[in-house]
């Protein structure tokens, strides 16, 4: 356990605002292991969001630690963070949103541009290095997002919901593109979202939580070979029993 | 009809019809040209008197210019500054607001006893009326980016110097050429007011000097010049707007029926 690559213990936070005391996280505690996938499955406005701003260093919990590397965060910086709703800069075309973490990092443009382009060319977005946002679709500007997060270099990824705001098929789509991302590029990937579905095709380990104040409600290991096929008796089963879980804890 | 061509055509059609209704009113009516001359004779004012005008313009549009400058910098810099510091932006903003409830017209004339009767006067004033469109605007754009994507320059680990230059800034800039380009009108506004309070030269000066020797053609010809200045200073910051801020998407025209 003392191997993993991101500690969580105890963490608790409350928001106080105007006088009204709103509990949001209630002693959270998990581990994840290099190189691996979870997700985070949780009701709306359980505090999905607030617990992915405390790993990064946006916020404080009012107590608990987190540790990456055994070393005390968090220091803003260190983890890649893909917020919910979208962050693309409108200014600039795709290939310069893809760089923006190389820049805020002094590391050189021209090497950051080259692999930006191999990975553009690698994932779809090739011919689309000078485009707008404006002129990309819902799907592509998330893939942009994405990328521009894989292109950050840091070992841990924290995704809020990045395919929360598409169509349907836009959606399948984009899971199966993001696992072959990953699975090349070998992150520590932690994912939110309120789609089990998702949960189960994509990651190694689903944390279920409950409405708020939200506590760790399961960790259930996904052992099934990837790519997994959605209609499959093992993952509609699976399926059925985590959405009982999340409507027994309240969920609506 | 194509909707380019009625954009380009229509605000002409219209100005020729009301200068034809004007000119045959003044005909028609005999109004003498000391009180209100007909199209025809301003336009004979304005072409024969040309080099007079262009003189005068020179001058005045150097006073708008340099005084948009003026107001503009200063203007932004105040917005950032009390952006970034709490303190000045409460003892500053209300101050910005009621220095808004002077009329410049009273200023112009302590400016004068101050400054004489040269350029700075006038430039002086027109800084003033155009500074205060910029803090409003520029303060605005600078609140323009969300919290999420403050979060993310954050979690990358941006210093606050790189998420103004890279997000705050880029994304003000839209609002501050809106405000510019009221802030431009405005300067045209403060030069001529700051040269009828006390001036040797430029329009605002050749209209007073034409009004009391009751030629009134010359009046409207200045003011034709003193349009056609404003309009050029507008267009031009049109089209580096357009350069500027080239990510917007081409506005449409769609028609709401
Ligand atoms: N800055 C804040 N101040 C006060 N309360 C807040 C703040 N941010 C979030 N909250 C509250 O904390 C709770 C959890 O919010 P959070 O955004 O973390 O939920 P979430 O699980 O991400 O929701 P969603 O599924 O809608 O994205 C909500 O009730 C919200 O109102
Ligand atoms: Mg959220």
């Amino acid at each position: 356990m003392s191997s993993s690559l991101l500690q969580v213990h105890d963490l608790s936070k409350h928001y106080r605002q105007r006088g009204i005391n709103v509990h949001v996280l209630d002693r959270l505690s998990f581990a994840l292991e290099g190189g691996t996938w979870t997700t985070i499955l949780g009701p709306s406005g359980c505090g999905k969001t607030t617990l992915l701003k405390i790993l990064v260093g946006l916020e404080r919990a009012d107590s608990g630690t987190v540790l990456v590397d055994g070393a005390q965060v968090p220091q803003l910086g260190s983890i890649a963070y893909l917020p919910q709703h979208d962050t693309l800069l409108p200014w600039r075309d795709a290939l310069g949103n893809a760089i923006l973490a190389s820049e805020i990092d002094g590391r050189s443009l021209k090497e950051a541009k080259r692999e930006a382009i191999e990975l553009f060319e690698h994932f779809g977005l090739g011919g689309f290095e000078f485009v707008y946002p404006h002129q990309l679709s819902g799907g592509m500007r998330q893939r942009l997002a994405l990328i521009r997060t894989f292109l950050a270099h840091r070992p841990i990824l924290l995704l809020d919901e990045p395919l929360g705001a598409l169509d349907p098929l836009t959606r399948a789509t984009l899971q199966t593109w993001l696992l072959e991302v990953w699975s090349e590029l070998r992150k520590t990937v932690l994912l939110v979202t309120h789609d089990a579905e998702e949960a189960l095709l994509l990651s190694d380990r689903v944390l279920v939580l409950s409405e708020r104040p939200a506590s760790l409600q399961r960790d259930q290991a996904v052992e099934l070979p990837r790519p997994r096929d959605r209609g499959s008796a093992d993952l509609v089963a699976r399926k059925t029993a985590l959405l009982d879980l999340l409507l027994v804890s309240g969920g609506a | 009809m194509n909707g380019r061509l009625t954009r380009i055509l229509a605000p002409i059609v219209l100005l020729l019809l009301l200068l034809a209704a004007w000119e045959l009113g003044v005909r028609g009516f005999n109004v003498r040209a000391f009180i209100l001359p007909a199209p025809s004779r301003i336009a004979l004012a304005f072409i024969s008197n040309i080099q007079l005008l262009g003189w005068h313009g020179v001058v005045t549009l150097l006073e708008i210019v340099v005084g948009l400058l003026l107001g503009a910098i200063g203007g932004i810099l105040l917005a950032i500054s009390v952006f970034y510091s709490p303190l000045l932006d409460k003892a500053l903003y209300p101050l910005i607001i009621s220095s808004q409830m002077i009329p410049v017209f009273a200023i112009a004339p302590i400016l004068i006893v101050w400054m004489g009767y040269g350029l700075w006067p006038k430039v002086t004033v027109a800084a003033l009326i155009s500074f205060f469109p910029l803090v409003v605007n520029v303060s605005d754009g600078l609140r323009e980016p969300t919290e999420e994507s403050v979060d993310l320059f954050r979690s990358l680990g941006a210093t606050r110097g790189q998420i103004f230059r890279k997000l705050r800034w880029p994304a003000c800039l839209p609002t501050l050429f809106s405000g510019l380009k009221v802030s431009a009108t405005l300067a045209v506004v403060g030069a001529t007011i700051g040269e009828w309070v006390g001036a040797h030269q430029g329009l605002g000066y050749l209209m007073l000097q034409s009004n009391a020797r009751l030629r009134m053609d010359l009046v409207f010809a200045a003011i034709l010049m003193l349009a056609i200045l404003g309009l050029s200073l507008f267009g031009l910051l049109r089209i580096i707007e357009r350069r500027v801020v080239h990510w917007r998407a081409p506005r449409k025209d769609v028609q709401e029926v």
